[in-house]
């Protein structure tokens, strides 16, 4: 664990959160370092998506802390509005906005959030797209791209409002085999440049090759966390045992 | 048409025109045996129907132009005379009539020799609709035009100012009623639906949403004309001694009100459809809740919802002759006062005919407006 003496840059102490009466977030509690990178695993309705939705106050949790970059998530709107400038997501199913061109999708909230000059934010979004490489893409729409583009869209996107942390959910699940490749490589350089990344996913390749940690999650609660040589080839719960080797067998 | 063959061709030849496939795919005979001729089920069909159209066409052409009557002579004493009218009275149309009583079916009351005010309204109001349909014109300087141009129709239609002369709001009356209704019934109508309907999906001020909700369900649940009735008649037992708001603005009250809440749900309906993932991108983009609703939201959910709206607008557009109940005379009305006149009694198919031409014609150009939009929306993005 890269754990240093810095604030975290993301701290979950002892949240809960109910739907109703399911209980599905039970006592999570798990700090993430500045520039560390963890990737959270487990089964189909465990809470990953819930915990990590948590993380920007897409969701509401009910019980406990969450302090994202030194500030705490209350019902607080100006609290909601930095920790919204400073975290990025990318989602499972890419939500660009399809009545907006690739680079206006780029450059809306750096101009109507960061009140970025327009010459400006054009300028950032063609840099980032360059960087996922398809600046060629621009001028066209969402719908006009493949699957894999529109996500390193999506991934550009966020960028552009340049967070100090980035949360992906599942960035490459809604991908064919062949495109998940494209997207996973923009991940890693991203995660070769330092930024601090939360990222759900069932990439273990991606997992060994830029986790510093790997979240297991089961029921709601973190089973376990570890380095990812640790967690894969050592696990001590049965339950990610189980885990591990469903994954495989799907594989 | 012609694909592009350069690779078997060199630059000099020009192309061949023999691209076009052979007219027994291609042309209208095709089209015909394919669309009209498709069969011996088809073809029945086809001259069946083909036969009552053309009987049907013959009958109106016989009535409507040949067996017509098209001006009347005037008797010694200046007097129109419809005994030739009279004469075809069955056999053939009279539209000597419509040549007569035009005027009075466009404007109604209005005084005679002022009747070009009401004119250049009904100029004016056209002139607005085709600016704003222009999207070249869609800046913040179309609410100006709006004001003015409001400003202008109101003070011709009244009169009292600049010299002309004052006209009791009892005298209004015909087709610029019929547009001020709709025109403005529908500018302020669909703002306010929209302000409602996000109210109603507001998670976050669940007194808005409740007072949205009875809102629409109160005024969805009274017929138009109750509510004319009592706008005429209730609304004044709620204002001050003294201040009275006259019979046309409560009955344009009584109208917003009642578009704003079908309207309101058809906007809803479009918010309803949208992927929950377009706002929850919006959130995490740090967006404000109106930068989101104006840029990503609403935009997204009204152009879905072109077709419901139209259908929305164009019902309302007609649902205006319903003032006539509380006394104000709209297009509809004023047509059939003026086949009341003795002197053309008996003509009254004529004059629905014209009436509904009116109609046809406002609310066909609204559908095709739409259609258009729709088209180049849709040409932009490629879904
Ligand atoms: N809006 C909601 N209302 C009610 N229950 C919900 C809602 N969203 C999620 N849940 C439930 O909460 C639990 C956790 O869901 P979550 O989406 O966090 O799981 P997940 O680990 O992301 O699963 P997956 O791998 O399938 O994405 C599930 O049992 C799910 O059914
Ligand atoms: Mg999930």
């Amino acid at each position: 664990m890269s754990q240093t003496l810095e604030a975290p840059a993301i701290a979950l102490e002892k949240v809960n959160k109910w739907y109703g009466t399911m209980h599905v977030l039970r006592d999570v509690t798990m700090n993430v370092a500045q520039k560390e990178r963890v990737v959270v695993c487990g089964p189909s309705g465990s809470g990953k998506s819930t915990m990590i939705r948590c993380i920007n106050r897409l969701e509401t949790h009910q019980e406990g802390r969450i302090i994202v970059d030194g500030t705490e998530l209350t019902d607080d709107l100006r609290a909601l509005d930095t920790i919204r400038r400073e975290v990025g997501m990318v989602f499972q199913s890419f939500n660009l906005f399809p009545h907006l061109t690739i680079l206006e999708n780029c450059t809306l909230a750096p101009i109507s959030v960061r009140k970025m000059p327009k010459a400006e934010a054009e300028e950032l979004a063609m840099d980032f797209l360059r960087k996922v490489k398809i600046p060629e893409q621009a001028k066209k729409f969402p719908g006009q791209l493949s699957g894999g583009q529109q996500q390193r869209v999506a991934i550009a996107r966020a960028l552009c409002m340049k967070p100090k942390i980035m949360l992906f959910d599942e960035p490459t699940s809604a991908l064919d085999p062949e495109m998940i490749k494209e997207v996973l490589d923009t991940m890693v350089s991203l995660a070769e440049s330092g930024m601090t990344m939360v990222c759900v996913t069932h990439e273990m390749g991606f997992a060994r090759m830029v986790a510093d940690r790997v979240v297991f999650m089961d029921r709601g609660e973190i089973v376990e966390s570890g380095t990812p040589a640790r967690m894969f080839e050592d696990p001590q719960t049965d339950r990610l045992k189980l885990f591990l080797s469903q994954i495989l067998r799907g594989h | 048409m012609t694909p592009p063959t350069a690779d078997v061709m060199d630059a000099t030849t020009p192309a061949p025109l023999r691209e076009r496939p052979p007219a027994s795919v291609y042309g209208p005979v095709a089209w015909m045996r394919a669309n009209l001729f498709n069969g011996i089920f088809s073809s029945l069909v086809t001259l069946i129907l083909g036969f009552l159209i053309l009987y049907g066409l013959y009958g109106f052409i016989e009535w409507g132009v040949v067996n017509a009557v098209w001006s009347v002579p005037r008797t010694a004493t200046g007097a129109l005379d419809p005994t030739s009218c009279r004469l075809v009275h069955g056999l053939g149309a009279c539209w000597a009539a419509i040549g007569d009583k035009w005027r009075f079916m466009l404007f109604g009351r209005y005084p005679y020799g002022q009747q070009w005010r009401e004119a250049l309204c009904l100029l004016l109001f056209i002139g607005l609709y085709w600016v704003s349909a222009d999207r070249r014109f869609w800046r913040r300087e179309l609410g100006l035009i709006w004001v003015a141009t409001l400003v202008v129709i109101f003070t011709l239609m009244w009169g009292g100012v600049l010299g002309l002369s004052y006209v009791a709001q009892d005298e209004w009356g015909g087709l610029p009623i019929t547009l001020i209704l709709a025109t403005f019934g529908l500018a302020l109508a669909f703002p306010l639906s929209v302000l409602v309907a996000l109210g109603r999906r507001s998670t976050k001020l669940p007194a808005v949403k409740m007072l949205c909700v009875v809102y629409v369900e109160l005024i969805r649940g009274v017929p138009l004309v109750a509510l004319l009735f009592m706008a005429n008649v209730m609304f004044p037992l709620f204002l001050p001694e003294g201040v009275n708001i006259d019979k046309l603005l409560r009955a344009q009250i009584a109208f917003i009100l009642f578009a704003g809440a079908y309207l309101a749900e058809v906007v809803r309906g479009g918010l309803q459809a949208l992927p929950k993932g377009q706002a929850e991108a919006a959130d995490a983009l740090g967006l404000t809740y109106w930068q989101k609703t104006m840029r990503i939201t609403l935009p997204q959910a009204l152009r879905l919802v072109i077709p419901p709206l139209v259908n929305t607008f164009i019902g309302f557009f007609k649902d205006t002759s319903l003032v006539l109940t509380i006394g104000i005379l709209d297009f509809l009305t004023t047509s059939k006062t003026a086949m009341a006149d003795p002197v053309w009694q008996g003509v009254s198919t004529e004059i629905y005919i014209v009436v509904a031409l009116v109609y046809i014609a406002f609310c066909y150009t609204m559908s095709s407006y739409s259609r258009g939009v729709e088209r180049t929306l849709d040409g932009a993005r490629n879904r």
